[in-house]
């Protein structure tokens, strides 16, 4: 049975490879030597206390959680190959990618969401060439900061409304992937728009996004979903650990 | 009636990637948004640090990155659900 599982695994990430393997790299962040060098910094510094602050609460919650690193690790990877696996949205005739940032965001917590982000967006500069490190601040800004806290509140919001575990998951998805390209919009336009006005451009962008970014957004909504239902059918123990859940809900 | 407007939605799904293939498309948002807008405004992206543009090598790292992302995904799925297991099997002991 586990051999049968492994191999469907080993499959399932050989499709995956295949999907997103493509003569051009197809890369949907803010790509190398887009941003000037005074915004480039920008993005960097403001990013720099965000990843900070993930490096010291993964260091504190993993000494005192040991099914915590395994999480972390599972997260990672589902985040690393999420963001850089271009989906064809046959409706726009583009292709762009999920961000998976709600996901680790309600399951690990922001700050560690952006770690999490920062390590896959650093990996996929180096050697897929997607996104740029020039601009690595920045699409940790969009991706990690705005796409983790995003997700996490709106999920956290609906929870406390007593809103459907599954909804809620949904909507912190869908709402982590429109929010992180509207903030890929904001930081794109004030980085090109020179002496122009900020908000025609910035508009002409989210505008270009909707078509691809619309579908994509539902999309990521229905995985973040069914990774919290997977991991409440499979480890309710642990969502109760990282407070995703309350005990009575969890039904151990 | 629900299922066949689902069985249309998914015919429609399926069809339309041939007609836009037809056309050639399916490039990424980097470059119908991203660097388009950028080139409009006088910026354009440079080549990476690490150029992988050569023949077949981006094909081969993403196949790569995607085993080994896939990987590291499935072991420490196993490891969260086989602690969960010894956990259940330690409470029956």
């Amino acid at each position: 049975m586990r051999t049968v599982r492994s191999a469907l695994i080993f499959l399932i990430c050989s499709l995956i490879a295949l999907m997103f393997s493509s003569s051009d790299a197809l890369a949907m962040h803010i790509s190398e030597g887009i941003l000037p060098f005074n915004w480039a910094a920008l993005w960097f510094a403001v990013a720099a206390p965000f990843v900070a602050f993930g490096l010291y609460s993964l260091t504190k919650r993993s000494a005192m959680e040991l099914s915590f690193k395994p999480l972390v690790g599972l997260l990672a990877a589902a985040v690393f190959i999420i963001s850089c696996m271009p989906i064809p949205v046959p409706t726009a005739g583009t292709c762009s990618h999920p961000c998976g940032t709600g996901m680790s965001a309600i399951l690990l917590g922001p700050s560690i969401s952006v770690l999490v982000a920062a390590v896959a967006l650093l990996i996929q500069a180096l050697f897929l060439a997607h996104g740029g490190l020039s601009t690595w601040g920045a699409n940790i800004v969009s991706m990690g900061v705005i796409g983790s806290f995003v997700g996490y509140f709106t999920f956290r919001v609906l929870r406390s409304a007593r809103i459907n575990m599954s909804v809620s998951g949904f909507m912190a998805g869908l709402f982590a992937d429109w929010a992180t390209y509207a903030a890929t919009a904001a930081i794109l336009a004030s980085g090109i728009k020179g002496d122009a006005p900020f908000m025609p451009i910035f508009w002409k962008i989210v505008i270009s996004f909707i078509p691809t970014q619309l579908p994509l957004g539902i999309l990521e909504g229905a995985i973040t979903a069914g990774m919290i239902a997977l991991l409440q059918k499979r480890r309710p123990d642990l969502l109760v650990k990282m407070q995703v859940i309350r005990q009575e809900e969890a039904g151990i | 009636m629900k299922e066949t407007f689902f069985c249309l939605l998914l015919a429609a799904y399926c069809l339309l990637p041939a007609v836009v293939l037809a056309a050639d498309k399916w490039t990424g948002v980097d470059e119908s948004v991203v660097e388009k807008y950028a080139k409009e405004h006088g910026r354009e992206a440079v080549r990476p640090l690490i150029d992988i543009e050569h023949g077949d090598l981006p094909l081969f790292l993403f196949l790569v990155a995607g085993a080994v992302g896939g990987f590291a995904g499935g072991y420490y799925w196993r490891k969260l659900t086989e602690s969960s297991e010894a956990n259940k099997k330690d409470k029956n002991l």
